[in-house]
């Protein structure tokens, strides 16, 4: 454990505060009727002051975060939030970590850009009822009616007599008071917002990041902890047929070499085959694993090349394939077309490349496992790591530290199960299992590698008469359930099935495919296929029928309802109501009028510049982006501006709404420029950022323009933030490659593709 | 043997040719140095050397006797690394904040050498300094507005 847990224990314990007093879980909920939102997740949600307030003698808030931080700013977020229905002194505003622990604190999977969206309500009513409580408690002290009392930045204060109480001085009392009735309680209106909604608040963590205090996973210290790395067979699925660790063990510091057997069956989160060396250092543990002589036994997947994939995946869908959204005659619209137009478009695997490794450290005390994870998925965490050690789940508790970037990696717990199984067959001792960069671009839960296939059909006018788009790329579900070869409502909802196009013949198309490797989410998932083969192909019909691209995509987006998602096929609707949560085609069209306006759309450019545009609805909101490229002689790309139109409904933390735009522009430009895994016997091909290369600072756009739409007012349902901002950008900058060379990039990443 | 860090003399117990970071991260207790790639490639363990930016990756403990070497722990002391901080702080800089202990190490050094940088400077100084979560631009910002502050205090 280390010295800043010891403290934040220490400091908590010390408490007199809410947070001692157990806690009642009140949920309530309407039997049968369809679940959305945070209903919808396991677990749901939770309100309890008690479960989330600690106010300490001291008058210090320490607002407990039960969603896990990952650089979306949620551990001062959802205490921003907290704290302005408490009327809090923000100097005073203190974070803690929740356990993984959901039966408490609800859902904790911190995915699908949902924390704020499910969670803003919830953490708002439990601020409103720690205040609740706090003036229940002042008004009992002084004896006057708690209709005379009111909580002002961190006081309750008797107006009329004059006399005010700190929250540190009310907190004792006040924990002992009944928690106020859900429909009894007091929000505020927006206009009385101190935090929510304002600029210039630093996060939280600032002062721990920027000296070296932070605690990440890979940060944590026990005592007489063992370091452990493993070697994972090379393939998916492989096995270890025989090991010889003479050479490792005789490496000094060497204290034990560990075979982690591997599951049958679909990958879930459970840990790879693999031989893992415990030492006394990392470094001793990574030397002696290059002594390890292992014989791998590669099974069904050893001859996996991405290559051979690549014309699998092309042969497929240039067939029909199954369908899973038709309107009209495709097939007498095209007949009938002046002008068809087709493409195919290839975005290969992806690594998510976290800049902590995945890292996870583990001890069992008298039969109590602890496990200290940077984990999106602290639930699952426990469950898998509780199955695997044979364990209930109340022996197990995971603290879940900083994520060192997640993406969607470190929703898969893998890595916290191998550091757990090895503590257990070290009879407990602490152990913590550090993946090496080669592991992890080797042995990711890739993102998935997609063709796809679009025809359309124009008429003499260039209006889209047709439509039809054949998606083929190997399922998420192939890490749950054996061999399934259609992509899930989860991913044909990203983009594909749901394109909100105005037109009369359109088809929807799903041939199969098979994975052979770990297949997984990737920031935006399938939203980033799917919008840049959309968003590349508006552009070519725009071209083909001669007319702006602004314009045209506007022509095919049409007027603006409000579409019933049902109406598009999509029985997902990123979880949501879809009363609640239609597609807004106006607010689309918004976001693409703003952007095009903010960057200069159609201002003449010299030779060799370009703009180009790109929009995408995903996770509940509306992105557009307009793209400045220049393309030198021969073939360097640069690009000096991005500009992007973010619609996300009310915005809590505007700052981070904005550094998540940012960040998600500068990974949409690495992703479209540089970024791939190949596969060949099975092996991915690439070990570290020299062959798997990122976007560094120097290629990185220096200015990026975010611009918000505003609101119309609190009570519109929030959109997702941290991931809407990828799948645009991909496609924006491919367009302004043509709109600067007259060039079509249709495979990712760019590469060399520009050089001539 | 002995090494020099942030001003303190530290004894090591740990095989000559272990890189700098595993001995700050698994032998120290001095984890804010990052360990990213091994083959400085990412610039996450950054650290000074006689003042010069270093990855501790790939830098064996043998060749560090008699060195200064500060970490991001101790950089603060320093009127670069305080003024970083500051700036960092101020336009909240980190999302995930993983490798702002090494992008903060490379841009002290910058600054003690290149007190008024250019975007070329920058360039050059922080690309060997990856950001997964991409926060190059505001990087870059708080580099300008720590050299306007300790320009003005100049």
């Amino acid at each position: 454990m280390s010295a800043q847990m010891i403290q934040r224990r220490t400091f908590l314990a010390g408490l007199s505060g809410l947070v001692l007093v157990a806690s009642v879980s009140r949920i309530a909920k309407a039997a049968d009727a369809p679940k959305y939102g945070a209903d919808g997740m396991q677990h749901g949600w939770r309100d309890d002051p008690l479960t989330f307030v600690a106010i300490g003698e001291d008058g210090i808030v320490t607002v407990v975060v039960h969603r896990s931080e990952m650089g979306q700013g949620i551990r001062t977020g959802l205490p921003m939030v907290i704290a302005d229905e408490l009327d809090a002194d923000w100097s005073k505003v203190r974070v803690t970590q929740a356990p993984g622990d959901e039966e408490k604190f609800g859902n904790q999977d911190t995915d699908g850009s949902r924390s704020m969206r499910h969670h803003f309500d919830p953490m708002r009513r439990v601020g409103a009822a720690a205040r609740t409580m706090l003036e229940a408690a002042a008004a009992a002290s002084w004896n006057v009616p708690v209709s005379s009392v009111r909580a002002v930045n961190h006081e309750v204060i008797h107006e009329q007599s004059g006399r005010r109480l700190g929250y540190g001085a009310l907190a004792r009392a006040a924990a002992k008071l009944p928690v106020p009735a859900r429909d009894s309680l007091r929000l505020k209106t927006p206009s009385q917002f101190r935090y929510i909604g304002k600029e210039n608040i630093p996060l939280l963590d600032s002062g721990d990041i920027y000296h070296g205090r932070a605690q990440y996973g890979i940060d944590t210290r026990l005592d007489g902890m063992l370091y452990a790395v493993v070697a994972r067979s090379p393939v998916f699925g492989g096995k270890v047929a025989h090991f010889d660790a003479a050479a490792a063990q005789a490496i000094p510091g060497v204290v034990k070499v560990i075979e982690i057997p591997g599951t049958p069956g679909p990958a879930l989160f459970a840990p790879l085959n693999g031989v893992a060396i415990l030492a006394e250092d990392t470094w001793i543990a990574m030397k002696a694993r290059q002594a390890l002589q292992i014989e791998w036994n590669d099974g069904p997947h050893g001859t996996y090349d991405s290559a051979a994939y690549r014309t699998e995946l092309e042969q497929a869908a240039r067939k029909p394939g199954k369908v899973l959204r038709e309107a009209g005659d495709v097939d007498a619209a095209m007949a009938k077309a002046a002008r068809k137009v087709e493409a195919e478009y290839y975005l290969p695997h992806i690594a998510h490349a976290t800049m902590e490794p995945p890292s996870a450290a583990a001890r069992i005390v008298d039969g109590q496992c602890e496990v200290w994870a940077p984990t999106q998925a602290p639930q699952a965490t426990r469950e898998n790591v509780a199955k695997r050690l044979g364990l209930p789940l109340e022996k197990v508790t995971v603290h879940v530290t900083l994520l060192g970037g997640g993406f969607g990696r470190k929703s898969k717990p893998d890595f916290a199960t191998e550091a757990a199984f090895l503590s257990q067959q070290m009879g407990g001792r602490p152990v913590k299992v550090v993946w090496t960069r080669d592991d992890d671009l080797h042995h990711d839960y890739f993102h998935t590698v997609s063709v796809e296939h679009l025809q359309a059909g124009l008429d003499a006018q260039g209006k889209t008469t047709a439509w039809l788009h054949r998606s083929v790329a190997p399922t998420i579900v192939s890490i749950f359930a054996p061999d399934p070869q259609h992509e899930a409502a989860f991913e044909t909802g990203m983009g594909l099935i749901n394109v909100p196009f105005d037109v009369p013949n359109l088809r929807i198309e799903n041939p199969a495919a098979v994975a052979h490797t770990r297949i997984g989410w990737f920031r935006s998932v399938s939203n980033v296929p799917h919008a840049f083969a959309v968003q590349s192909f508006v552009a070519e019909l725009a071209a083909a029928a001669g007319r702006d691209h602004r314009d045209f995509l506007l022509d095919l987006i049409g007027p603006a309802p409000h579409i019933d998602p049902g109406a598009l096929k999509d029985s997902w609707n990123h979880g949501e109501s879809p009363q609640r949560y239609p597609v807004d085609t106006g607010r689309l069209r918004r976001v693409i009028e703003t952007v095009t306006r903010e960057a200069g759309w159609g201002r003449k450019l010299p030779k060799g510049q370009g703009l180009g545009l790109a929009a995408h609805y995903s996770f509940v909101s509306y992105v557009a982006a307009v793209v400045a490229v220049e393309v030198s002689k021969d073939g360097k790309l640069t690009i000096p501006r991005v500009d992007v139109a973010f619609d996300c409904g009310p915005q809590v933390y505007p700052d981070r709404i904005r550094s998540q735009l940012e960040g998600a522009t500068i990974m949409g430009v690495s992703l479209a420029t540089l970024g791939e895994i190949t596969f060949k016997n099975g092996r991915a091909q690439q070990d570290n950022f020299n062959t798997y290369q990122v976007t560094r600072m120097a290629e990185a756009p220096h200015d990026i323009r975010v611009h918000l739409l505003p609101a119309t007012d609190w009570s519109m349902p929030l959109g997702g933030v941290g991931e809407p901002g990828l799948p645009p950008i991909a496609p924006a900058l491919c367009n302004a490659i043509f709109a600067a060379t007259n060039k079509r990039i249709r495979r990712l990443p760019i590469g060399e593709q520009l050089a001539t | 043997m002995q090494l020099t860090i942030n001003g303190a003399a530290m004894d090591v117990a740990a095989a000559d040719d272990t890189p700098l970071l595993w001995v700050l991260r698994d032998r120290l207790g001095m984890t804010g140095t990052k360990f990213g790639c091994g083959m400085a490639l990412c610039g996450a363990c950054t650290v000074h050397v006689d003042g010069v930016a270093t990855r501790a990756c790939i830098t064996p403990i043998s060749v560090l006797a008699g060195k200064k070497i500060v970490t991001i722990e101790g950089v603060g002391a320093t009127p670069q690394g305080k003024a970083l901080q500051t700036a960092w702080t101020k336009v909240n800089v980190a999302q995930c904040g993983y490798c702002q202990s090494g992008q903060i190490m490379s841009a002290a050094a910058l600054l003690a050498k290149t007190p008024k940088p250019s975007d070329t400077d920058i360039d050059a100084a922080m690309t060997g300094n990856i950001c997964r979560c991409g926060t190059y631009p505001r990087i870059r910002a708080a580099i300008k507005q720590a050299a306007a502050g300790l320009e003005q205090k100049a």
